[in-house]
């Protein structure tokens, strides 16, 4: 009899503990927003919406806050990653889980468990070491342009390097956990191997496909270490590839420690942080809602 | 055997990695009857029926000495065309598989494969193969949505439909009622018996019942080898071999 109350007890409270848990999950993107909202509150007195994300002057000591360089700089650098990145993915995915021994696989698999692994100075090291010169000195004579090879280009090769094994890592998953029954099944049919993967397998997988690319551009999006060693860092609106740039983690993590002390710099840099966490939220609210209509398979 | 054989098994050994899965299969399967594969759960049954479409090819560790013929055709082999080949042969498995599309294009898949059809073409060989399987009726108002929101039963005589529309000459069957519901399972069956008129049908079934009621020949397997092949009504009533005996009496269950 007591035991038993005394089980219930304490079945009761982890019951509560599990809760309390998932709603401290739930909550922390709402705390996140409004931490972030509350303190750019200071800067929205002087300036308008427009103003600040769509003005190219940054001059925090003349009171003018345009972010628009740094939102096109992030925009570029991580869409730049994104179209490297994914479709080497997609086709690694497709032959790790296709096409190669199981032995083979499982190497890779280790691989990329060590490369997401490996802390993100580390990538920027090697690119100032290896990307920054190879872009200045055989990339960028190509195309006719004189640069130290600090550059979009530049910090978007690293970025699609870094965010490989996170978007590689799920698109495996995702290929590992369709049927093996359905490449059988369209095989029979007369499908080549290919044409399996391509017209079967890739739409099976498309929800998850998407899934992941959001995840790829959260992750390369608010990259900071890697990027601002190899991007340049100068204030303006790139405009070519071999262009530097500034994207928004960058300066956030470049200014707080010298400018954070002036109350309308530190709540730009809020607001700069804001800006990130928007993005990548309605990034993947839009991704979601293509989940969704392309999930009924 | 009185029959034309149109599946040849030709001392076929299997191996996956070190394990010796298919021992010396020798079998001649008649055309345009139904052989049922009988045997104990884990004896091979399903990789026999996977080599002779060589569905092998997706286990990249698995190695194979001997061959099958379909009719003339080796299946093993570095110039077989074994595209063209798999098209003889339709395929069931254990639960349907529905491709990732709509009910209609679940049938025109294949057909597109095949060939080249206008869209009343289309249109006609869609229904006729979904009349052949008995789902016409049922489908007909919702051709467009996901083949994935059919019932199981429903979803197997589609895999069906779908296999019969490359308009194959052999239909292997892994346990295709072993999911289903008894009333599906009894659709599928009688489907089947009907069938064996016009198609070769090699089916692995473990519930006896059935391969009582529909088989026209049996072959027993055990332990990677098949021990006997005989005409249904022989193997059921006059078992040679003693393991054969022993299945028949349930001694593996
Ligand atoms: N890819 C594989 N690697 C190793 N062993 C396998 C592989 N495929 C099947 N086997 C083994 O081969 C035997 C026969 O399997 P299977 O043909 O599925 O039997 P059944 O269909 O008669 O139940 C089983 O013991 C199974 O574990
Ligand atoms: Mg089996």
């Amino acid at each position: 009899m007591n035991i038993s109350s005394n089980r219930r007890t304490r079945d009761k409270i982890i019951t509560c503990l599990t809760y309390a848990a998932m709603f401290v999950v739930l909550l922390l993107p709402f705390a996140l927003f409004i931490g972030l909202a509350f303190k750019s509150e200071l800067l929205f007195r002087d300036h308008s919406l427009g103003q600040l994300l769509f003005s190219s002057s940054w001059r925090p000591s003349a009171g003018e806050f345009g972010f628009k360089p740094f939102i096109v700089g992030s925009l570029y650098v991580t869409l730049l990653a994104m179209i490297i990145s994914a479709p080497i993915c997609l086709l690694s995915a497709i032959h790790i889980t296709q096409y190669a021994p199981a032995r083979v696989s499982k190497v890779v698999t280790t691989a990329i468990d060590i490369l997401a692994g490996i802390p993100s100075v580390v990538y920027g090291v090697w690119g100032m070491m290896f990307v920054v010169p190879i872009v200045s000195r055989y990339a960028a004579p190509l195309f006719g342009v004189q640069t130290t090879g600090f550059s979009i280009l530049s910090g978007g090769v690293v970025l699609s390097i870094m965010v490989v094994p996170f978007i590689l890592n799920i698109l495996i998953e995702i290929y590992r956990t369709i049927p093996k029954e359905l490449t059988e099944a369209a095989l029979s049919l007369g499908a080549t191997r290919w044409e399996a993967v391509r017209s079967i397998l890739n739409r099976k997988a498309l929800p998850g496909i998407l899934a992941a690319v959001g995840f790829g551009f959260a992750r390369a999006f608010g990259e900071t270490m890697a990027v601002l060693m190899v991007v340049g860092n100068a204030i303006r609106i790139p405009e070519s590839l071999f262009d530097q740039g500034y994207p928004l983690p960058a300066l956030i993590a470049n200014s707080y420690s010298e400018l954070a002390s002036v109350p309308e710099v530190e709540s730009a840099l809020m607001f700069a942080a804001l800006i990130l966490f928007v993005v990548v939220l309605l990034f993947n609210a839009t991704l979601r809602w293509f989940i969704i209509k392309t999930e009924k398979y | 055997m009185e029959n034309q054989s149109i599946i040849k098994v030709d001392h076929l050994d299997l191996y996956a990695g070190k394990t010796h899965i298919l021992k010396d299969i020798n079998i001649e399967i008649p055309k345009n009857k139904l052989t049922v594969i009988l045997g104990p759960s884990g004896c091979g049954k399903t990789t026999l029926l996977k080599c002779m479409n060589r569905l092998t090819d997706l286990t990249p560790d698995i190695k194979v000495t001997g061959n099958i013929f379909i009719g003339k055709q080796p299946v093993f082999g570095a110039k077989t065309d074994i595209v063209a080949l798999r098209r003889k042969m339709g395929l069931l498995s254990q639960r349907p598989f529905p491709l990732p599309m709509n009910i209609y294009n679940n049938i025109a898949y294949g057909l597109k494969l095949r060939g080249k059809y206008s869209r009343t073409e289309l249109n006609d060989l869609v229904e006729h193969y979904l009349r052949q399987v008995n789902l016409w009726e049922e489908v007909k108002d919702r051709l467009r949505s996901p083949a994935v929101r059919l019932s199981i039963g429903q979803q197997q005589r589609l895999c069906l439909a779908r296999g019969l529309a490359v308009n194959p000459e052999i239909i292997l069957a892994d346990e295709p009622t072993s999911a289903l519901d008894p009333v599906s399972s009894e659709a599928i069956e009688k489907q089947f018996a009907a069938l064996a008129k016009d198609y070769t049908l090699v089916m692995v079934t473990h519930v006896l019942r059935q391969a009582r009621r529909i088989a026209d020949y049996v072959v027993f397997m055990y332990l990677g080898e098949v021990i006997e092949m005989r005409p249904a009504r022989e193997f059921f009533e006059d078992p040679r071999e003693e393991q054969t005996k022993k299945y028949l009496a349930g001694a593996f269950n």
